[in-house]
């Protein structure tokens, strides 16, 4: 079965009301399977995976921020798995979850200043070349 | 009511947190208060790693998400690229994949089943049980690809090697074991006075406070929510074998525990007929090392934690653009505090021990 045929892009002061309505409304997308972020070096994506057990459906759902405001509305009030993975992207990413109750980073050191997954993030130490 | 709070420090390093996780609890007396959980001590930022390797050089990597279950990571990771790819692996490497996957499912909930009655306190004796019957998938895995933890045997487009001779003969003959053995640890576990009294009703999950965490897998199943990935959206070739969906009916830590004994069982099952099944053909993947890799896919497979998905972006270059693993265990912890608020310290032992973690994918 085909998990993910495509996503939808909303705008981020559309996000909230929206996936309010998914949860709730006749989709019944209660779970909130996953949420993520890709550095797109202008903007940041968030990416949302819904999925519905009534109607078997994986929704993706992405809102596009531009690096000048990385900020979003936190759906850690209508999902609890929220708080964690919030978390997580703010960490690896620094987006800014507006709301979210306890916006800490969660895989990093307090003491950590960077967002490792960020594309202009220096490794330090040699990265070996891929196979040609 | 006033009183004095105190709060205790349980681990990074503690026996019964299951790797390195430290646990912040407050407490009233004997009773948690509240339960804060702090992780990234195996932090190895795999994530990043993988922006960095091909999708070939990446499956070692995948081992040391879940260590506990390896195969299935290997699996999982796979599939992913398979997806992306739009490539299928041969007939008989699907069957050799669900194979090892669900062998690798069985040492998986046996260790789990083990650590869980040590953390009861039942010392010893389960968890001899349980790391000796483990012992029996390991070595079949170390004649199958040479290795005894970090398999790297199923790769992009196929698996590493065949079945050496022998290794069916093998994996029937644990079967038969592992089946006599189960009503050893039903003799010795499941009907147990104490065993009972320290896991039931501990810890409930409700079915809705489940879906809300994202708690997935055997926690979710014990909830009573009768959903499988490999059920309810088949991959590899589940669809052609016949098991049932287990569930629990209360999702307290009992529950979990009975829902893994019988996984097992089903696990059995499904191997068995794999192995009849097995169709001719070579399994080795004959696919390219390194790929233009476009687009992006979102795949999930059923681990014995829960759902491992695999969330990958392509740039068009051979390397991945960003991978996001969405570890099982990570939203499996995450509903502790909600679960252990009110309990005993040692119920907190009890509830983290049936929820059944593995900090190596929480951390990544």
């Amino acid at each position: 079965m085909e998990q993910t045929p495509g996503w939808v892009t909303l705008g981020k002061d559309a996000l909230k009301p929206v996936v309010a309505f998914l949860k709730d409304g006749p989709g019944a997308f209660i779970s909130l399977h996953c949420l993520t972020g890709v550095d797109r070096k202008e903007a940041v994506e968030v990416v949302y995976h819904l999925y519905s057990f009534e109607h078997r459906v994986m929704l993706t759902i992405k809102v596009i921020l531009p690096n000048a405001d990385l900020t979003i509305d936190s759906i850690t009030p209508l999902w609890a798995a929220a708080d964690w993975l919030e978390r997580e992207v703010y960490d690896l990413l620094g987006v800014r979850f507006a709301g979210h109750p306890d916006l800490r980073r969660i895989l990093n050191p307090d003491t950590w200043t960077d967002h490792p997954l960020r594309k202009d993030f220096k490794m330090a130490g040699v990265v070996p070349k891929p196979v040609k | 009511m006033d009183f004095e709070e105190l709060i205790i420090n349980m681990g990074p390093q503690h026996p019964s947190t299951h790797g390195v996780l430290f646990l912040q609890l407050k407490l009233d007396g004997e009773v948690v208060v509240d339960c804060q959980p702090h992780i990234g001590y195996l932090h190895r930022s795999i994530e990043k790693i993988a922006e960095n390797r091909t999708l070939v050089q990446f499956v070692p990597f995948t081992d040391r998400l879940d260590y506990i279950a390896s195969m299935n990571n290997n699996v999982g990771f796979c599939l992913a690229a398979e997806k992306l790819l739009g490539i299928s692996a041969p007939p008989r490497a699907q069957y050799l994949r669900v194979i090892v996957a669900e062998l690798n499912r069985v040492a998986s909930h046996l260790l789990a089943i083990g650590t869980f009655a040590q953390d009861l306190g039942a010392y010893a004796t389960p968890l001899f049980y349980a790391l000796r019957d483990r012992e029996k998938v390991v070595q079949i895995f170390d004649q199958l690809c040479g290795q005894r933890l970090t398999y790297d045997y199923v790769r992009v487009g196929g698996v590493s090697g065949d079945l050496p001779p022998g290794v069916d003969q093998l994996i029937r003959d644990f079967i038969a074991y592992e089946r006599r053995m189960l009503a050893e640890y039903h003799d010795l576990l499941t009907g147990n006075v104490i065993f009972c009294a320290r896991s039931r009703n501990i810890g409930v999950l409700s079915k809705e406070a489940a879906v809300n965490y994202g708690v997935t897998g055997t926690n979710l199943r014990a909830s009573g929510v009768a959903w499988d990935v490999r059920k309810d959206e088949p991959y590899l070739v589940y669809d052609k074998f016949d098991f049932k969906v287990i569930t629990g009916q209360k999702g307290d830590s009992w529950d979990r525990y009975d829902v893994r004994m019988r996984e097992i069982e089903e696990s059995l099952k499904i191997i068995e007929q794999a192995l009849g099944g097995l169709p001719e053909g070579d399994p080795v993947a004959k696919v390219n090392k390194v790929f233009r890799l476009t687009g992006e896919t979102y795949m999930r497979t059923e681990n014995p934690r829960g759902e491992l998905g695999f969330y990958l972006v392509g740039d068009g270059g051979p390397l991945p653009y960003r991978l996001k693993i969405r570890a099982p265990s990570f939203s499996n912890l995450s509903v502790l505090p909600y679960l252990v608020r009110g309990l005993n310290i040692s119920d907190t032992v009890c509830v983290l021990g049936s929820l059944d973690i593995v900090m190596g994918e929480i951390d990544r």
